[in-house]
């Protein structure tokens, strides 16, 4: 048997597929950051904490609602959380776009940026005041536990983790077909070009852009549900995520729906293989990708310069 | 003009009897000295120049670990200490500047993040910088063999003749043809490059005279807590001085100085509340973002202008 | 102008030298004897400690007289938050000594920040008493003569832990290793106890922190075939190595875990569904004895939670060292660190604790095993009680020690 520096293949294999995990889950959240940088061409700094907010939610659901309404019984489980919860945070990024975002469009960049930046401290604040650091355990739902095992290559995946894969990557795609092949999808992109004109069109270009904001926030919340029983359910999950997020948007390009994916998933997979070959490099790589990105290729991989 | 005058010279004999005083303590405000020339050098780049930086922290940390490591472990004297630390700001401010000033806007700040990046991933894996424990219990040292600094008072007159002197140069540099030309690039770049001026010269210039400056203050820092450690590399200082400088006012010349004691003194007031300060401080950030958009001192510059009876802008 | 300022500068210096030895006379200094909590409020430390660390500072107090007092004067206790960050540390520890006139830190975690501030308690001559930090150089290289090490130490973790699983038959280890100089040294340490002990390192992998997917790390260490997985990382970082683990199917496998560093408020947050069956080492539990279940019963009702080891170290620190000022009769430094050191400590959470020279406070620490979910009986009913490792054995060796202050 062939062995790599010290790696067997079977290793190689379960390697890469654990990158494909990670790789699915930065996908999803910068599908969501490049839907609202196109569109309303603010950097969602919160997006990390709308993510907290999703992993949260669904341990609320299964654990305090009950208590709050005083009784035991009322639970939200996995399954209808993945659908309740985004829809619920969703709302709450409405809100937030429709009472403070909107007032900052006609502004740089950089407010857009430091509002939300604000805005995720006060999230991450209150349920680290609430809930403590360490946060709470989540389980896997009964349907998903165990794990496969490929005896051909000597390996245990857990099935959840195959769900999650096969989840965020479905809506990933669907978000990009919905995007970029629906009419809907179209006043969507069109909006980012000139929303003047399309305004002029008759569509509801503010509306519009509510429903956009909503929508990346809501792929937000949906992936932090997935990631509850994967990751310790702490206000910190988001913050240590979201700066490799913006990484990734930057080095797919700025408001590129195909680049946000793929690159997602690209990045999942390279990290992966710096964790075998030398895993305390394993958090810099994405930033050694995306220097050389940029000064190679200006507006990201899959970007145009504008 | 005179009466500006006036006031500049009362505030820097006022900044000399602040040890004198029981009330602040004296070396919370060399801590407000440092990171207001921080705060100062950045908002040389992104006040004047028009260029958002998210990797400050590289040459404030790098400069603060040079500095305490050749003090500390080489026992060189505290003035080369610090003139180590800043040309080594200096330089990384040249490397980080040359690869970036090719791009613009976000994509700038990305890739000042990025590099950032890859100098704290150094940080933290070669041996000399002590790892997340830093390198703790610098020697201040003596002035030219002469002042022993010690004393806390001692200290804090050479922190402020530092911050007297990077201010200054800082002054100086914007009000100056140079400081002109910046004015003009961060305005209309185009315009800049067609009236035959160099940009990217200038902005390279701009940069790295920026970068220096945050060394310098990264030195004098460590030398002040007499420790170097990660939290001054992170990219959590890149986010700080970039809101110290927005909460002061950016492009203002006080602004910054007003942000860092701003920030500071959040930090180091609401330290009690616990918890509360994380949400304290980031219902702050958006208040001034949603009505306080210039700044506290843009604001206030407006306020007096509006009551002086000249229009605003 | 330049006359003004040697003027100034010279009066300044007057001042300084004045201030300083102002503070030296009188039996309690300024007639208040001040004790700073410094402690991790809204970090990642901040659920081990934090305002845990805070009550069990105001119950030691309250334990120590009904009135407040020692030797007739008041006593009060501060509290401050360091954000995790040692220059925030180093700088509230100065200005408590220098302007508040604070006479001892209590807690102080993570060691970065007890480094900064035993480093400013040493230039003040004042006292710090480090319960949460956790790495040897506090009593060795960068050991200070006015610091107490209170709770534990890397050393006495791993001995605990790492000595029982290789004596239980499991010889091979394989580390997961946090990426700093805690995660280093814990795992320096317990590689020494395995190899001393007749077991074997295979191999080790470094993880960047924070961390928060270990899967990757994981499938090494479940590749390398080693009896054992130690997991030298601390936190959250821990809590999701286990957490992951199960989810592999590694828990409960041939393979075992062994957290080198967990708290249990640790254990609480990650249920014991997952942690069950680990062993793990503690300075302090809750339930190890009546005075224990006692003071803990009292912590709980105040704080909602029971008290994690360091918590209960902060209790032990500050009721010691009002003790040894009521005995030296005096809150100076120097008399006060000699009384510490002379007497026996003995309270509801140390019982035969002594200070050595080095600063460390050697008592027996307990090796525990995490309850399955149908033994635990009530809500923090987490351990069971493997053994009492006597603090000779767990603590390192005073000759070992590079202690400046060990004489030789």
């Amino acid at each position: 048997m062939f062995e790599l520096l010290g790696i067997t293949p079977q290793g190689l294999v379960a390697q890469l597929l654990v990158g494909l995990i990670n790789g699915s889950f930065y996908a999803m959240l910068s599908l969501g950051l490049a839907i609202i940088f196109g569109l309303l061409n603010i950097i969602n700094f919160t997006h990390g904490a709308q993510y907290t907010m999703g992993a949260f939610a669904a341990w609320i659901g299964a654990t305090q609602l009950g208590l709050w309404l005083g009784n035991p019984d009322i639970t939200l489980g996995y399954w209808p959380a993945l659908v309740v919860v985004p829809l619920l945070v969703g709302l709450f990024g409405i809100v937030i776009e429709r009472t403070m975002l909107r007032r900052l469009y006609h502004l740089d960049h950089l407010y857009g940026l430091l509002l939300t930046f604000g805005l995720a401290l006060v999230i991450e604040g209150m349920f680290r005041h609430w809930y403590g650091i360490s946060g709470a355990g989540y389980d896997v739902p009964e349907s998903l536990t165990g794990a496969f095992r490929l005896e051909g290559i000597g390996l245990a995946l857990p099935k959840y983790r195959i769900w999650v894969v096969v989840a965020s990557l479905s809506v990933c795609f669907a978000s990009w077909y919905f995007i970029e092949r629906t009419k809907l999808g179209a006043y969507l992109r069109a909006g980012t070009e000139n929303p003047a004109l399309l305004q002029a069109f008759g569509v509801n270009v503010p509306l519009l852009i509510t429903a956009a904001y909503g929508y990346g926030v809501a792929l937000a919340a949906f992936a932090g549900v997935l990631a509850a029983p994967i990751f310790q359910v702490s206000p910190l999950m988001g913050s240590n995520l979201i700066i490799v997020v913006f990484a990734v948007v930057v080095i797919g390009g700025m408001g590129s729906i195909m680049g946000a994916i793929v690159t997602g998933v690209g990045l999942g997979l390279i990290e992966g293989l710096t964790k075998v070959f030398y895993a305390p490099a394993s958090d810099v790589v994405v930033f050694v990708i995306m220097a050389i990105v940029l000064v190679l290729r200006p507006a990201g991989l899959f970007g145009r310069e504008r | 003009m005179d009466r500006r005058r006036i006031a500049v010279l009362a505030a820097l004999f006022a900044g000399l009897l602040l040890p004198f005083q029981d009330v602040i303590y004296v070396v919370f405000i060399m801590k407000v000295l440092t990171f207001a020339l921080f705060a100062s050098a950045f908002n040389l780049l992104l006040g004047f120049t028009g260029l958002l930086s998210f990797g400050h922290a590289a040459f404030f940390g790098a400069a603060a670990y040079v500095t305490a490591y050749l003090c500390k472990e080489l026992g060189w004297p505290t003035e080369l200490g610090i003139l180590a630390g800043v040309l080594t700001a200096m330089a990384l401010g040249y490397v980080v500047g040359s690869l970036a000033i090719r791009r613009l806007g976000i994509y700038f700040a990305m890739i000042t993040l990025a590099l950032a990046q890859m100098v704290y991933f150094l940080e933290v894996q070669i041996p000399y910088t002590g790892g997340e424990d830093g390198i703790q219990g610098v020697p201040r040292g003596t002035l030219l063999g002469v002042i022993d600094l010690s004393s806390d008072t001692a200290m804090y007159y050479f922190v402020y003749a530092i911050f007297v002197a990077g201010f200054a140069l800082i002054h100086r540099a914007v009000h100056s043809p140079f400081g002109q030309v910046l004015k003009a690039i961060r305005e209309n770049e185009p315009r800049a490059l067609s009236l035959g001026y160099d940009v990217a010269r200038f902005k390279l210039l701009a940069f790295v005279l920026s970068a220096t400056l945050a060394g310098l203050a990264g030195s004098t820092k460590s030398l002040v807590f007499q420790l170097a450690t990660l939290t001054d590399a992170h990219w959590h200082t890149s986010g700080e001085v970039v809101l110290m400088t927005l909460l002061g006012g950016m492009g203002t010349i006080f602004g910054p100085v007003v942000g860092a004691a701003t920030v500071v003194g959040l930090q180091n007031y609401l330290s009690g509340i616990g918890s509360w300060s994380t949400i304290a401080t980031g219902a702050i950030f958006v208040v001034c973002v949603l009505a306080f958009r210039r700044g506290i001192v843009g604001e206030l510059a407006a306020a007096a202008r509006r009551l002086t009876g000249k229009r605003a802008r | 102008m330049k006359k003004k300022l040697l003027s100034v500068i010279i009066a300044s210096t007057f001042a300084a030298v004045a201030h300083s030895a102002a503070a030296q006379a009188g039996k309690i200094s300024d007639d208040v004897v001040r004790v700073g909590v410094l402690t991790d409020l809204s970090s990642i430390y901040s659920d081990l400690s934090g305002p845990g660390s805070v009550l069990a500072a105001k119950m030691a107090l309250e334990d120590f007289s009904k009135d407040g007092k020692v030797l007739g004067k008041k006593v009060e206790i501060l509290s401050a938050d360091t954000q995790n960050k040692p220059d925030i540390a180093a700088n509230r520890a100065r200005e408590w000594y220098d302007k508040d006139r604070v006479d001892a830190i209590v807690d102080l975690p993570a060691t970065n920040v007890a480094l900064a501030v035993m480093e400013v308690a040493e230039q003040k001559n004042r006292i710090t008493l480090v319960s949460t930090a956790a790495s040897l150089p506090i009593t060795n290289d960068k050991c200070t003569a006015t610091n107490v090490h209170w709770m534990y130490d890397t050393h006495a973790l791993s001995v605990g832990t790492a000595k029982a699983v290789v004596d239980s038959g499991k010889k091979s280890w394989f580390f997961i290793t946090a990426d700093y100089a805690f995660g280093h040294a814990l795992e320096r340490d317990a590689s020494k106890v395995v190899t001393d002990n007749g077991g074997t390192v295979l191999g080790s992998v470094r993880h960047p922190f924070p961390g928060s997917d270990f899967s990757s790390f994981l499938l090494k260490a479940q590749a390398s075939k080693a009896d054992v997985i130690a997991l030298s990382n601390a936190g959250n970082d821990t809590i999701n190595s286990v957490k992951q683990a199960a989810e592999f199917g590694i828990m409960g496998s041939k393979q075992t875990v062994v957290p080198l560093l967990m708290f249990i408020s640790d254990i609480h947050s990650l249920g014991l569904k997952t942690a069950q069956g680990m062993f793990l080492t503690e300075g302090f539990y809750w339930d190890q004895n009546e005075r224990s279940r006692a003071w803990s019963k009292r912590f709980f009702l105040r704080h909602k939670k029971m008290p994690t080891m360091v918590q209960a170290g902060v209790y032990s620190a500050v009721l010691n060292y009002l003790r040894a000022i009521k005995a030296a009769g005096t809150d100076e430094p120097a008399a006060v660190m000699a009384q510490l050191k002379s007497m026996t400590i003995d309270d509801a959470v140390i019982q035969k604790g002594k200070i050595r020279a080095d600063g460390r406070l050697v008592h027996d620490m307990l090796l525990l095993e995490v309850k399955k979910p149908a033994e635990s009986k009530a809500p923090w009913d987490y351990y069971k009680i493997k053994a009492m490792i006597p603090g000779d054995q767990a603590f390192q060796p005073l000759s070992k020690s590079t202690c400046k202050l060990v004489k030789k």
